[in-house]
Parts: structure tokens; sequence; C-alpha cells
């Protein structure tokens, strides 16, 4: 029984990270449906500045974050103007196939830069223990963290006149240009943003699991079934996806066995899409 | 007479000329292989490169491989296969057909291993594998392939020999990566922990793409397991490695497959400390070899050259062109069915240890007579490294049980 518990806690907590990545991908989608395929690339990106900012001056994972933000906000503006801007508003397939060109772009650099082998930072804060189960400390820091940054979103797009205008954008970008909204620049803001939340997300799965330049294909999977378990677009609903989606893989795994798991998690992401095309936490109106 | 006519016909006239004259191409014995300088089997499988490469540096700086009066010199082709088996299908189609590779160098891995050897047994081309355990390749009736390495069968024969010594109660979880090579070596390990009296309470596969092994850790933890083996190749193995000591799994003996192998795995720092890995060769081993260079010769000039210590990869690696160059010397000709022949005949020792193959039609290839060891990662001079630990007459320090890396 406390095995279980252990899964569903350990579920709970890799969820908020989850759910922290995919909430940059559904950010994005929500604003310009455009949806980004250099997500898991941007996640790694995030891996990476951990591995280096750490070697480099020695300093706490976690101090790490405050630079990652701002690189990775600067990185997806550029990336914006470069692959996605002239593409806003043509048909959704026109952009992944922009974002996907891209990617394979940034992977061949990485790999050229890094190579793919696997590199790794370790963390030592103590966990918590209970019984023989001992919840890391990282794990536990890194969802903490997670479910701040998430807040914090949150807080932003309700709260500032920024975030107003990013909302408004995604509700109506006309209506939104016609009150005065620059709305260019908020779509490049938004973009920027969602490539910035991916790369934090990096930071703190870094903290969690060795790396190598090709891990991001599988966050970016993960982030497709957060997307579709939490709505489309809805970045709150992404953090419920993420801590579903943590959830079921705790609760899964002590009955069946593990390879069944990733099965497991594609029966449901194909029911939902079946049941609920727009995702389960889908909103009625497209605001965020 | 058309002029095209013409200069067919000055063609012909001129070809017995060139035949006739002395070309360099024809002093050079090609060899064709692929490597994964990308993709998930990246680590090793650049370390085996690394020694194929070694080996064709020092024998053209000798002179070449010596048949009659010829000094053939040897060039590789390489190309990336990306640790893709598709890519391995049609690369190895290359070497043969645009490349001309004349002899053949498995890629890294069983499962690539697996589909080299579909093409060369098809072109009749001489390959050996050195980063390919899996023995139900060479059960096929396959003429032209040779294992160098020790099969997946005994990889972690080891690491039960020496827990019956250590710890006869032990309770065993059986995790490992759903990959050919993995499950070929934990279906004969679990037959040979049964035999020995341990308790399977945990026998399970894992995706080879799996991320986050926590779940799978909580698993071990409930199923009262006090020695896990397992694991499966690189990023899997590390990564399981890092979460078992994070999680404090309480397990006595961990013994994971080929991540620890590699000099890499040291990065896991305390992670690492205590876990063992089945080794086809460690530099403290001591081989009087019967030609090639020594162990300690081959140790430092690794060493010298790539400011790396060698592994078990990339001896292997080193040990493939070995045995090919002593079988043409052997066979005094270059043609794949006398290179073959001799192949088939050898029973030798080189740095690497000892090399003999089936000839069975049944299991030919299969080699038969080199052994494997155990290596375990210990602190020594405040360093993590590999020991020998196991067979005993071959330890290099004494077997650290229980394991400090995942204690509570």
């Amino acid at each position: 029984m406390l095995g279980i518990f252990a899964s569903i806690v350990d579920g709970l907590l890799v969820g908020l990270v989850y759910g922290l990545a995919a909430m940059g991908i559904t950010l994005i989608w929500g604003v310009m449906d455009v949806i980004n395929l250099t997500h898991g690339m941007m996640i790694v990106l995030g891996m990476f500045a951990l591995y280096v900012i750490t070697n480099a001056f020695g300093i706490s994972p976690y101090l790490t974050l405050p630079p990652v933000l701002i690189g990775g906000f600067l990185i997806g503006v550029a990336l914006y103007w470069m692959c996605v801007h002239r593409l806003v508003g043509r048909p959704p397939l026109m952009s992944l196939l922009s974002t996907f060109a891209v990617n394979l772009v940034l992977v061949g650099i990485a790999t050229g830069v890094w190579g793919t082998v696997m590199f790794n930072v370790p963390v030592s804060i103590p966990g918590i223990t209970v019984g023989r189960y001992t919840f890391p400390g990282a794990h536990i820091v890194a969802a903490v963290l997670a479910a701040f940054i998430a807040a914090g979103l949150y807080l932003f797009l309700r709260r500032t006149r920024l975030g107003k205008a990013v909302r408004a954008v995604a509700n109506n970008r006309e209506a939104a240009e016609l009150v005065g909204v620059p709305t260019t620049r908020v779509l490049a803001f938004s973009f920027g943003f969602g490539v910035s939340l991916a790369c934090v997300s990096g930071v703190l799965i870094g903290t969690l699991f060795p790396f190598t330049v090709l891990t991001g294909d599988g966050y970016q999977l993960k982030s497709f079934i957060v997307t579709v378990l939490g709505g489309f677009g809805n970045p709150v609903g992404a953090l419920i996806g993420g801590v579903a989606l943590g959830l079921l893989e705790g609760l899964v795994t002590p009955f069946v066995p593990v390879s069944w798991t990733l099965v497991i998690e594609f029966v449901l992401f194909v029911l939902v899409l079946i049941a609920f095309p727009g995702g389960v936490f889908a909103r009625r109106s497209r605001a965020l | 007479m058309k002029p095209h006519s013409l200069l067919v016909a000055a063609a012909l006239a001129a070809a017995p000329m060139f035949a006739a004259m002395p070309a360099n191409a024809e002093d050079t014995i090609v060899i064709g292989m692929t490597e994964s300088q990308t993709g998930a089997l990246n680590v090793d499988s650049v370390a085996q490169q690394r020694g194929a490469d070694m080996w064709r540096d020092d024998l053209n700086a000798a002179g070449g491989i010596k048949v009659g009066n010829k000094q053939y010199k040897v060039k590789l082709v390489v190309y990336d296969d990306q640790s893709v088996g598709g890519r391995v299908q049609q690369l190895y189609t290359r070497l043969i057909n645009q490349d001309h590779a004349q002899f053949l160098f498995g890629p890294y891995s069983s499962g690539l291993c697996a589909t080299a050897a579909v093409i060369s047994e098809q072109y009749g081309k001489l390959m050996i594998i050195t980063g390919g355990a899996e023995a139900k390749t060479l059960e096929l009736g396959n003429k032209y392939l040779f294992q160098a390495i020790t099969p997946a069968d005994y990889y972690l024969s080891g690491a039960v020999e020496a827990l019956t010594k250590l710890d006869p109660k032990a309770k065993i979880a059986a995790v490992y990566s759903d990959d050919p090579f993995s499950k070929a070596v934990l279906a004969a390990t679990l037959v040979q922990a049964k035999k020995a009296g341990f308790q399977v309470v945990l026998n399970e596969s894992y995706a080879p793409s799996t991320t986050d092994f926590g779940p799978i850790v909580n698993k071990i933890i409930s199923s009262g397991a006090t020695a896990f083996l397992g694991g499966g190749h690189y990023p899997d193995g590390a990564t399981l490695a890092r979460q078992i000591h994070d999680q404090k799994a309480g397990l006595k003996w961990i013994s994971i497959l080929v991540a620890p192998a590699s000099e890499k795995f040291a990065d896991l720092k305390q992670a690492a400390l205590g876990i063992s890995a089945p080794s086809q060769w460690e530099p403290q081993e001591s081989f009087t070899p019967q030609f090639g260079p020594t162990v300690a010769d081959f140790n430092k000039r690794f060493h010298d050259k790539f400011k790396l210590a060698a592994d078990y990869h990339a001896a292997s690696g080193y040990v493939g062109g070995l045995l090919l160059q002593h079988a043409i010397e052997q066979a005094q000709s270059i043609d794949p069915d006398k290179v073959a022949d001799a192949l088939n005949k050898m029973d030798v020792t080189t740095f690497f240890g000892q090399y003999k193959v089936a000839t069975d039609p049944k299991h030919h290839g299969l080699q038969m007579a080199h052994k494997m060891v155990l290596a375990q990662w210990q602190m020594v001079n405040g360093k993590l490294q590999r020991q020998v630990i196991w067979p005993l007459e071959a330890k290099s320090a004494d077997a650290i049980f229980p394991i400090p890396a995942a204690s509570h």
C-alpha cells in the first residue's frame, strides 16, 4: 500500500514538471495557433544551459533559472521573427513545418557541439523518507518551483497589463488590434515566453535525470499528451494535465508491467481526443 | 568509323595497359563499418570506433599487412548510422557496392549487428563483430560472420557467481531494457540465477526510451529485492543508476549492463560507487598476447592518443582489426574464403583475451573462448575507478558488499 502511495506522490512531483514543460507549448498554441516543434529542443537547451552554467561557475543549479528564463525568452523572440512571424494566421501546417525544419537545424548544431553523449548534473538535496521509500529532494524542489512558476504565469496573465494583452490577442486578434494592442509585439512576446517556459522546465528536468541532446523528443511527446489532457491553449489546464499524466504513471506502474505504461498513456491520448477533441479542460472561448 | 566508336576502340585497346600498371588501390584493403556517431548508442559506439581507428593507424604506421611480397595498407570507410537499424541496412549496402569494402566490421549493439549481418551474408562479405553480443545472430547458419566478444548469455554469469559467494540468499530484481541484447542477457541470467537457488522477486522490461525510472525504482523497493541485475545500454543504464541512488532503493548489490563499463559513468559521482558491470575486458587484465600489443602497451598508447582511459568497447574495436590482420597473414591472401578459413582455425590469445569460434554450421562464428570479468566502481585515492572483482583469480580488488550507492 505504501508502495502505491509512493508511486502516486512520485507521479505528482514529476507531473508538475511535465505540466510546466507543456505550458510553453500550449501558451504558444493558445495565442497564435502555432504548434512549436522546437519545444523539445528548447527543453534540451535549458538542460545544457544548466550543465554549462553550473560547471563554469559552480553555482547552485537553481540559480541558473533567472538567466535561462531571460536567455530562453530572447531566443524565443528571435525564433519568432525568423520562422513564425510570416506564418501567423496561415494554415497551422505551415508553421508546423517551419518549426520542424528549425528543430532539425538546432538538433544538428547541438549534436555537433555536444554530441549525443549523456550529461549529468548531480543535485544533492536531502529527500523525505517514508518507510523504505525516499522522495528525492531534487524532485520536491523541482515540483515546488514548477508550481510557483505556473502560479506566476497565471497571475501574470490575469493581473498585468501585458498579460491581459496576451489574453486579448489570444481571444480575438483583430479586436485587440482595434483597441490599440500592439499585436505583433504581443505575439513575439508570447512566443518568447513560451520558449522561455520550455527552457526553464528543461533546467528543472535536468536536475532530476541525466540527459542528452536527443532527450527533448520524449518530453515533447509528453507535452503533447499533457496538452491534450489539459486542453489546447489552456496553460492552467496544462499544469493539471501534467499532474494527471504523472499520477497516471504513478498509479499504473505498480499494477502492470512498466513497459505497458507508454501504451496506456497513448490509449488515453487517443480516447481523450475522441471524447474531448479540444482537450479535457478546454475552454469554450479562446481566452487563455 | 564514327568518332565515339573510335574512342571506345581506343579505350579497349588501352585497357590491358592500365590493368598491368601497379595501382595504389590494389595495395590498400578497404574495410567498411558504421559508427553511431549520434543517437542512443553513441557513447559505446564511439569508443569502439576509437579502437578500430587506433588499430588502423598502428598497422599503417608499421607498413601494413604482409601478404607474400605485398604490404597492404588499410583504409577504414566509416559512416554514421545514427543508432538506427534502417540506416545500417542502407549504409552496409553502400559500403559494399559503392565503396567496394573488401571486409566489414560490425556496428555497435546486437540489434544493429543483426541488421548488418543480413547484408554482409547476402553479399558474401566477411564481417567481424566486436559490439554485438546476442548469440541469435550467430545461430542462423551464417558463413562469414565472426564474433570477437563473449555472447550475451554469459554477460551476467559473473554477477550471479559473485552473488552466490557474497549473498546466497539475495532476492533478485531483474529490470532490463526491452531490446534484443538485454532480453537475451537476462533470459540466460535468470535461468542461471534460479539454478543457483536465488529467488527472483521482480522480472520486468522497460521501453529503451524511458527517461524517468522513478515508478520502476518504487517497484523494485516494493518487491523487497536486495540485488539488482539489469539495464540495457548507456542512457537508460546511467539514468537507472542515478535514480536508484537518489531514491535510496536499499539494494545491497547492483549489476548493470554496458553503462558502468564506460568511463563516462564516473560523471554520476556518488551514484556510481559500488555499481558493478560485466566487462569484456578491463585495463587491469594480464593476458600474454601471441601477437599485437600487450595490455600495458595498449593502455598507454590509447591514453596518449585519445587522452582517455581505454574501456572494453575501445579494446574490442582494436581486437577486431587485430584478428582480421592475423587471419589475412595466416591465409596469405585477401580472398574472403581463405581469410574465413583462417578465422575458423584460429585459437589465439591477444591483449583482449582468447579467441576461438564455433565452426559447426548451426553456431558458426559464435565466440567460444573469450571470458568476461565483473568490474565494480570503487573509490581509489579519492577517485572513482573500475576494479576487477570477479573471477577471483583475475581480481584487482575485493568486492564492496553491501554497496553504499543505494543504501539508506
